[in-house]
């Protein structure tokens, strides 16, 4: 019975006894009979809390249906908020305008709750205590002990959000039509999704919506626009926000397993590893390297990706970015230019270094929305050296590159660790992270990037190999790849290849 | 009657909840390098006033500009940059629309009236343009049927019950009007390559104009086309509308083309009534279809025409201005003339009837016809010039 009793009980568990200054406080709570009231409060809650029940409103909020994940959403706002101070005895001592707060909203356990446990460890302390104070908490056991005091529900607790019809957890779709009038014509298809989406499961999600609003329809709409190629066989969906792999794990998970042969993401964790000082023997022959590179993918967790982004929060992604990447020093030092004031000068030198990136062209890219208002809010940013690049929302949130002439693998790798590692450090420092969990790795927009999203390879010369019969199978069993210098779908100019690794997920940075 | 109407439609390409927990300002598209109908006239304080709207399937302000953020335009083509997609859009975004409507229609005001008039009688002439210089004569419009939302934000289920509605309705047609569809995803080689030669067929959209809006989703699931079987009389199923109604045949007589066309259309409008559904129509702007520019008759009536003098002439430009015509090339939109070879149709939409355009076309045609022969014999055109009309 949700009443003000029952919450009182809760928050007298140990979870809030730490909790010093957060300004509003709002409860989201799951019911396990899928309904979701919200609670909000203007108090700042002081050691006291009965404080806070004493001004609890009750409000309700929508539907959602979706399985029960540990870590809905950090966000972070900009707007300082208005908050009513109260005093030990509960009585109201004036108003307060505090600095922009984040939420931290955690849902109840379902099966994934141990997935984005680690990803509070990393949150730092901003200038408020509750951040640090959750993460104790919750990397503590003491988290199943709170949840498992709701009972009959199970509770999410949240920091401020400043604006409360925003808190919904993703409004369900109505359908007029039923999900059998609306399932896709896959009949020509060849791609993952494809494979996956039987009419079962597209009736099971299709009304579904992550808590941004993002739908299954707009997953697929990719794969539904591209049937594909009968030698190739693409993805066909995309995660429009990190809760996207967990509201359609039904149909994400298959096609996890099937694009990374065999990895589960339901079962198996994946390991990652930046620690460049592993590296053995990671100096190549010069005669044959011409070039060495690692790419790699980064999002920033609380903020859509490039499909569904909204033009505001691409612009904060930059924002976040860019002010980061301004922090860096030493030989990672360097410069951003922006995609919509770019001088021509800028310009050419970025298409002579290799560097510059265009509007996306490929149908797979454009029919998922990723290329929406450009070039609004992309740019890319180098460090003087020309070693380390980093695209900006592009096809994600960020691209980051380590490359050089030559055939220092080791070196390439180390600049790329101790530059995601510092970028990491910086945006931390203001209070965001990467998206990752322990079974996905580091998580992008296409399935096919998961795990690492790292491809490391080298632009190498094998006259003599490439010709031999058996060149294809040494690849296979070294599990690499090649492609031509051109990149992805180019053929090999001369008897220069471009080899890399295969696989993505299930296999950390250094293996 | 119509309950579909409160129900939110899937798909979006913004998430409308999601947008507002930034500013207006935040949202606000940057338009400092476009150059269309949609750039000119949203400002921030107009964008903040509609972005919190939404019709009731669900569609937004982002969503009726997407396109025109996507495609800056081109310094001497103002194209609209923006779309609807339902017929309350041009209802709820009023503000927007109706300042796009007005300087892309010529001055049409919120407050005007249009007139709808498909009644092919009332055409003067029209029958005997002659058929050494006009090769073909063609008339097209747009239709939407109401309750439906229309092609940038339908779903798979919506458009393919538009479709059926309009297979079951023009399956009624008989006499010279009797004809059969072919879905575009069940078309054998041999009925696809009929239909490229009679130059009937239809492809994916790839101008980013159309893509960016939204139209192309899920191609080429509900698609088809349907003609007669004397193939003067086409039908288009959910490409960049519900329908686009096709008449034509060659030579010069435009006024069959357009009894044709009349007598089709009243028809069509006539088996979808029975069945319970009418076109999208209001006092104010007409027909209401998918673009902005296509509202009123949604008519373009026109001819190839060989005009290889005329069209040489310094002041062809001004002519057509005159004659309210408009000329492409004979591959339609954004071609060139080939032989001196001209597709010449009218050039509004909105504020006239139906009769009045195919009117200005007939007896505009025939003024260039004239004109071109004075010139072929060597004589002057200058007793010719028209007024303005």
């Amino acid at each position: 019975m949700l009443n003000k009793s029952y919450l009182k009980e809760v928050f007298q568990s140990s979870m809030l006894k730490d909790v010093m200054q957060p300004n509003i406080m709002f409860v989201q709570c799951h019911l396990l009979s899928g309904e979701v009231f919200i609670l909000y409060c203007v108090t700042i809650i002081s050691k006291n809390y009965s404080n806070i029940i004493e001004t609890l409103n009750f409000k309700r909020a929508t539907h959602y249906n979706g399985p029960y994940t540990v870590l809905q959403s950090v966000r972070q706002f900009q707007q300082p908020i208005q908050a009513q101070k109260a005093g030990l005895d509960g009585k109201q001592v004036g108003k307060e305008t505090l600095p922009p707060p984040f939420t931290v909203s955690i849902l109840s356990d379902g099966p994934r709750s141990q997935r984005s446990l680690s990803s509070l460890r990393s949150l730092s302390d901003c200038g408020n205590n509750m951040a640090s104070s959750f993460s104790r908490i919750l990397s503590s056991k003491r988290n199943v002990g709170i949840l498992s005091l709701v009972g009959a529900g199970s509770l999410t607790v949240g920091l401020l959000l400043n604006r409360e019809q925003h808190v919904s957890a993703g409004a369900p779709v109505r359908r007029v039509y039923p999900a059998s009038a609306e399932y896709p014509d896959l009949r020509k298809h060849n791609n993952c999704m494809a494979s996956h989406l039987t009419p079962a499961v597209y009736a099971k999600l299709c009304d579904k919506a992550t808590p941004n609003g993002y739908t299954l329809d707009q997953a697929i709409q990719t794969g539904v626009d591209n049937p594909g190629h009968p030698f190739i066989k693409t993805v066909g969906m995309v995660a429009g926000d990190e809760e996207s792999y967990e509201v359609f794990a039904d149909i994400f998970d298959p096609v996890i397993v099937e694009r990374h042969n065999g990895y589960d993401p339901r079962t198996m964790k994946h390991p990652t590893d930046l620690d460049a000082s592993k590296i053995r023997s990671g100096q190549f022959d010069e005669k044959y390297v011409l070039s060495s590179r690692v790419r790699t993918g980064r999002s920033i967790r609380g903020l859509s990706l490039p499909p569904a982004c909204t033009r505001a929060e691409r612009r904060e992604v930059e924002r976040v970015v860019v002010n980061a990447l301004g922090g860096l020093q030493g030989d990672l030092s360097g410069k951003y230019y922006s995609l919509t004031d770019m001088s021509e000068k800028d310009q050419q030198q970025l298409i002579d270094d290799h560097f510059l990136f265009d509007k996306p062209v490929s149908p797979l890219l454009t029919c998922a929305g990723m290329a929406r208002d450009w070039p609004d809010a992309r740019g890319i940013w180098h460090n003087n050296e020309k070693t380390f690049l980093v695209w900006i929302n592009e096809e994600d949130h960020t691209r980051v590159i380590s490359m050089e002439k030559g055939g220092n693998m080791k070196r390439v790798f180390e600049r790329f660790c101790r530059g995601l590692q510092e970028v990491e450090r910086l945006i931390q420092e203001k209070g965001w992270e990467f998206m990752w969990n322990e079974n996905l790795g580091y998580i992008l927009t296409c399935p096919s990037n998961l795990g690492t999203g790292l491809r490391a390879g080298v632009h190498i010369n094998l006259p003599r190999l490439s010709k031999d019969a058996r060149f294809a199978k040494i690849l296979d069993n070294l599990r690499l790849q090649k492609r031509g210098t051109g990149g992805v779908d180019t053929a090999a100019v001369g008897s220069t290849f471009d080899i890399s690794n295969l696989d993505r997920l299930g296999q950390s940075e250094v293996n | 009657m119509n309950t579909r109407l409160d129900a939110t439609m899937p798909f979006g390409n913004t998430h409308n909840k999601l947008k507002m927990n930034y500013t207006a300002e935040q949202e606000y598209p940057d338009l400092s390098q476009h150059n269309n109908h949609m750039a000119k006239v949203l400002t921030p304080e107009m964008y903040a006033n509609l972005r919190d709207k939404e019709t009731p399937s669900g569609f937004t302000v982002d969503d009726v500009i997407q396109t025109g953020v996507d495609n800056p335009g081109h310094p001497f083509i103002m194209t609209v940059g923006c779309v609807a997609g339902d017929e309350e859009t041009y209802e709820v975004f009023k503000e927007l629309l109706d300042p796009v409507i007005e300087d892309r229609h010529g001055g049409y005001k919120p407050s005007d009236k249009h007139k709808t008039d498909l009644n092919a009688e009332n055409l003067q002439g029209g029958d005997d343009l002659d058929p050494n210089y006009v090769l073909s004569s063609r008339v097209r419009t747009g239709r939407s049927i109401r309750g439906f939302c229309l092609p940038p934000h339908c779903s798979r289920g919506e458009r393919r019950a538009i479709e059926n509605l309009s297979i079951e309705g023009l399956s009624s047609l008989d006499g010279d009007l009797k004809g059969k569809y072919y879905a575009l995803k069940n078309m054998t080689e041999e009925e696809q390559q009929q239909l490229i030669d009679d130059h009937f067929l239809f492809d994916k959209p790839v101008s980013p104009l159309l893509l960016a809006s939204g139209m192309a989703r899920d191609w080429p699931d509900g698609r088809g086309i349907w003609h007669n079987d004397n193939k003067t009389f086409l039908v288009w199923v959910n490409e960049e509308d519900h329908l686009r109604v096709i008449s034509m045949q060659k030579g010069g007589n435009m006024r069959e083309v357009f009894n044709r066309f009349c007598t089709g259309l009243t028809k069509i409008e006539g088996l979808f009534k029975e069945k319970g559904h009418e076109f999208m129509w209001n006092e104010h702007l007409g027909y209401v279809l998918t673009c902005p520019s296509n509202l009123g008759t949604g008519l373009r009536a026109g001819v190839h025409v060989k005009l290889p003098n005329v069209s040489k002439n310094e002041k062809f430009g001004e002519i057509l201005k005159k004659l309210r015509l408009q000329k492409r090339g004979t591959g339609g939109v954004d071609t060139a003339a080939v032989g001196g070879v001209f597709d010449i149709s009218n050039a509004d939409r909105l504020g006239f009837s139906e009769v009045e355009l195919v009117q200005m076309v007939v007896d505009g045609v025939n003024l260039l016809i004239e004109m071109e022969k004075r010139l072929e014999g060597g004589q002057s055109i200058d007793d010719l010039m028209p007024e303005q009309k």
